[in-house]
């Protein structure tokens, strides 16, 4: 592997690696907000258990979230120096702006938030946990800006060979970011959905299994009490609410993202046409959605695909909203594509090795077609599980089968799956360029930039290879800590969140002294333990 | 010289200011879990008095990559491609140390909390020493090229003021920190924290002053020269006070010295962003290395109304949580209270009271 093939693996890994655990926290942070927001307003208790506990999980998956985004801000420097200084007129400020208006807001009002259960009044305490979660929202806008611009530039003009930004509105309003934005929102939520059902599922489950609830004549469930902390009636209504949130979420988020990602696909056929025919491997003009194609999809001819089921119609609906209208094929593009932006990489220093070569316009399609199949696929997978959960669970019971808990929890995974899979896609499906052109702007001076002039020219293929294998090894260990604590949490149930639950009566002890204000001091108590 | 650049210039040393500051400290109690700290208790006194601010003080960092990144992308650009593998250590360190602070308390047992301690002081020392480094060489030079990439292998980069960087910073994070515990703690951690800060103050600021004095000699005016001089009143003062038992303002003193100590750096390096040690015709400054004046506008509307914003919110965050924390106020350690332990022993339908049956 070359330097810039090491680069783009790196980027690819550490990318989406980071973001298995920033839709988490987004859509957990949403759901746990809202969860508070209730138990505030009503003072029903199981609200409080259910905050504590995705709380928690909140937090142990949010930190990963925050230690593997530095290395995004570091690397576009580190590794992509050319990219730096090719965008940083108008890419480097939504970055700028994400940490000086949203990561501020987001790490210091969660800092308040896990520690001031008690220094803060409950209002206030629970407006940290919105302004944090708001922040978080604001994250991803900003982020999403910057990435629409590598999708779509606008908002610029050509300088001595670089795009300087003249219009910041139309560069903040870019239509790519304004429909990508709730698409990765509701994506968001639908982790956050199936996380809810999925464990939910297996602790209803496993208070039938322990023989805590049983079934009554009427097919309704009876919950019952164990003599061990956290396991008695109000645990039971506090998954089964948690189920019924998350199977909502879940559901409500499918038809987010649908919506969302028709709109994106009808703005992704005329900016990125090609990834779009990529997408369906359709080599010819046409009108049919493919449901399944065979051959070699990895081939750059595009000759030997056979779309084996096809729905016509589909695609120029996808497309464009009506059945009939043609949608150009990698074919006919192809041409377009080597006429407007040349057949060969110039022969520029900036290309090492690579300066000269032809350059291949079609993106890798077996990762395009199927990771956009894949994202669909699992996306809808995880809405049509919550419906059925719904329904089987309409009497508050959990039915006993292992098989079934099995699967709730495994279906944890396919909204983390639909994620990753539709990022892959629109980022593979955007090369060879790292900044893809905007085919509404004119002229000579169009903006784009090959992903092969991109990468660092000082750094050496060995530097690139030693943060590779470094970073790889180093989230591989951590993923598998953070997966043991999130399973040893979640085992634990609500008592592992609130060790109150266990000391009833020291809990009470700690109340009283605080509430006359002859305790010793309000930091003294368990507030500190739900921290450090 | 243009205005806009020239303003990026100062926020961006401001912004690195503010990081030094906040992040010295919780960087130095990082170190100090290991160095200082006797036992549990005591390391849990130092962790929750940085707890619920040192993310917050990350952003310091983030933001003033980001605000370099927006306003000079070539500075920005040539910097962290230059210094690859420091930075990857860097990476590394704030990686583990984001993690252990979290991670540490979450399981009950010896060596696993044995383990993150370890993660959070070599985390917070490598970090430290990395960020010391790139910055000393920011103000003293790489060697780079036309195009401003580094010129040589991947350690071309390293100097003596790589090491006078680095080792600034860490000493510097280590009082700052003893300082900040002898402020913000109270019984034993307080008084320990207060004679050795009088004790290491006078050494500990020594290589930030062997990095200050080498810029001034370097590129220095007359008014970053004051600004040394000033530092050297504003240790003494921190030590005094330190002597005198006044905690609070000890902490001010020590903080107007890495005030003063940044601004005499960033001010002698003005214009100049990062010289080559190549040839100076190919060194970056804030002209020739910087963003357009319309990004550099919109930075400066949207960072006018946003920084004031993020001193106040983070000012506040302090005042919260502005008691002093102590081992007595340190709970036990709860046992972890598992729901569902391996095995859990429950005779079926023993519990429920209720006259129904099992129903299936």
């Amino acid at each position: 592997m070359d330097a810039l093939e090491i680069a783009r693996w790196q980027f690819g890994i550490t990318t989406v690696y980071h973001f298995m655990m920033v839709p988490l926290t987004i859509g957990l942070g949403l759901v746990v907000a809202i969860i508070q927001t209730i138990w505030y307003r009503t003072g029903k208790p199981e609200y409080l258990r259910m905050t504590k506990f995705w709380g928690k999980l909140f937090l142990i998956n949010f930190i990963m979230g925050v230690a593997t985004g530095i290395v995004q801000e570091f690397q576009f420097g580190m590794a992509w120096s050319e990219y730096s200084r090719f965008v940083g007129d108008v890419f480097g400020a939504p970055l700028a702006l994400e940490a000086l208006l949203a990561f501020f807001v987001e790490s210091t009002f969660l800092g308040l938030w896990i520690f001031g259960w008690k220094q803060l009044k409950r209002g206030v305490h629970l407006a940290c946990l919105w302004i944090a979660v708001i922040g978080s929202v604001f994250s991803a806008y900003f982020i999403i800006v910057a990435n629409s611009w590598m999708q779509h530039p606008v908002g610029v003009e050509m300088v001595d060979g670089r795009p300087v930004m003249t219009d910041a509105w139309a560069v903040f309003t870019n239509n790519t970011a304004l429909v990508a934005v709730p698409h990765t929102l509701f994506g968001a939520l639908a982790v956050a959905g199936a996380f809810l059902l999925g464990i939910a599922w297996y602790h209803l489950w496993r208070r039938r299994h322990d023989g805590i609830d049983v079934v009554g004549k009427d097919g309704k469930l009876v919950p019952g009490e164990a003599a061990i902390p956290g396991r008695d009636k109000a645990d039971y209504t506090v998954w089964m609410t948690s189920l019924r949130i998350g199977a909502v979420v879940a559901m409500i988020s499918f038809a987010g993202t649908a919506i969302t990602g028709d709109l994106q696909g009808k703005l992704m056929f005329e900016q990125q046409p090609m990834k779009m025919a990529a997408a369906e491997a359709a080599c010819h003009d046409g009108t049919g959605f493919s449901v399944l194609s065979v051959g070699n999809l990895g081939a750059s001819n595009c000759d030997d695909i056979v779309a084996v089921i096809e729905v016509p119609g589909i695609l120029s609906f996808l497309a464009k909203g009506d059945f009939t209208t043609e949608v150009k094929g990698v074919n006919s593009l192809l041409g377009e594509y080597k006429e407007k932006y040349g057949t060969h990489l110039p022969d520029n220093p900036l290309y090492g090795e690579r300066a000269g070569q032809e350059i291949q316009y079609v993106p890798v399609m077996e990762v395009t077609y199927w990771g956009f199949r894949m994202m669909i696929g699992f996306g809808g997978l995880a809405a049509f599980a919550a419906l059925l959960a719904l329904w089987v669970t309409r009497k508050g019971v959990v039915p006993e089968s292992t098989w079934l808990m099995r699967l709730a929890v495994l279906g944890i995974l396919a909204p983390f799956g639909a994620n990753a899979a539709g990022w892959i896609f629109t980022e593979m499906g955007r090369q060879p360029f790292v900044v893809a052109p905007n085919p509404d702007m004119n002229g000579i001076d169009q903006v784009f930039m090959f992903t092969a002039a991109a990468v660092s020219p000082g750094v050496s293929a060995g530097e690139l290879m030693t943060s590779l294998v470094v970073l790889t090894a180093i989230y591989a260990v951590l993923l598998v800590v953070e997966v043991k604590l999130l399973v040893k949490y979640i085992r634990g149930g609500v008592a592992s969140a609130m060790p109150e639950l266990g000391h009833a009566q020291d809990a009470d002890d700690q109340r009283d002294k605080n509430d006359d204000g002859t305790g010793p001091d309000k930091s003294g108590d368990d507030v500190l333990a739900f921290a450090y | 010289m243009e205005l806009l650049p020239t303003i990026w210039f100062v926020a961006i040393a401001v912004l690195w200011t503010g990081y030094l500051f906040l992040e010295g400290f919780d960087l130095g109690v990082g170190m100090l879990m290991k160095l200082f700290a006797h036992h549990n208790t005591d390391r849990r006194v130092l962790l929750n008095t940085i707890g619920p601010v040192w993310d917050g003080n990350e952003v310091w960092l983030l933001t003033a990559a980001g605000a370099t990144f927006a306003a000079f992308p070539l500075w920005y650009a040539s910097l962290f491609s230059s210094l690859y593998l420091p930075l990857l250590a860097v990476l590394a360190a704030l990686i583990f140390r984001a993690v252990a602070f979290e991670y540490r308390g979450k399981v009950d047992s010896e060596r696993w909390r044995n383990r993150w301690d370890w993660a959070i002081a070599v985390g917070s020392f490598v970090a430290a020493f990395g960020i010391g480094a790139a910055l000393a060489l920011t103000t003293t030079g790489l060697p780079l090229n036309a195009n401003g990439d580094r010129v040589g292998g991947p350690m071309s980069w390293f100097s003596g003021y790589a090491l006078l960087g680095g080792f600034g910073v860490v000493a510097f994070a280590l009082v700052h920190a003893l300082a900040f515990l002898a402020l913000k703690t109270d019984g034993d951690v307080r008084h320990r924290a207060r004679r050795w800060f009088i004790r290491l103050v006078p050494f500990a600021v020594l290589p930030m002053f062997g990095w200050m004095v080498a810029v001034q000699f370097l590129s220095g005016k007359p008014w970053t020269w004051a600004l040394v001089a000033a530092a050297i009143v504003a240790v003494v003062l921190a030590w005094r006070l330190a002597r005198t038992g006044s905690e609070g303002r000890a902490f001010s003193a020590l903080g107007a010295f890495i005030v003063c100590a940044t601004a005499s750096i960033f001010g002698a390096a003005f214009p100049v962003v990062i010289p080559s040690t190549i040839d100076p015709a190919f060194n970056l400054t804030v002209s020739n290395a910087s963003s357009s004046d319309y990004t550099l506008g919109l930075m400066s509307i949207v960072a006018a109304v946003g920084l004031p914003l993020v001193i106040a919110y983070q000012s506040w965050t302090y005042w919260v949580f502005r008691r002093r924390v102590s081992a007595a106020h340190i709970p036990e350690a709860h046992g972890f209270l598992p729901a569902i332990a391996a095995k859990v022993m429950i005779p079926k339908g023993s519990s429920p009271s209720t006259p129904s049956k099992s129903g299936d």
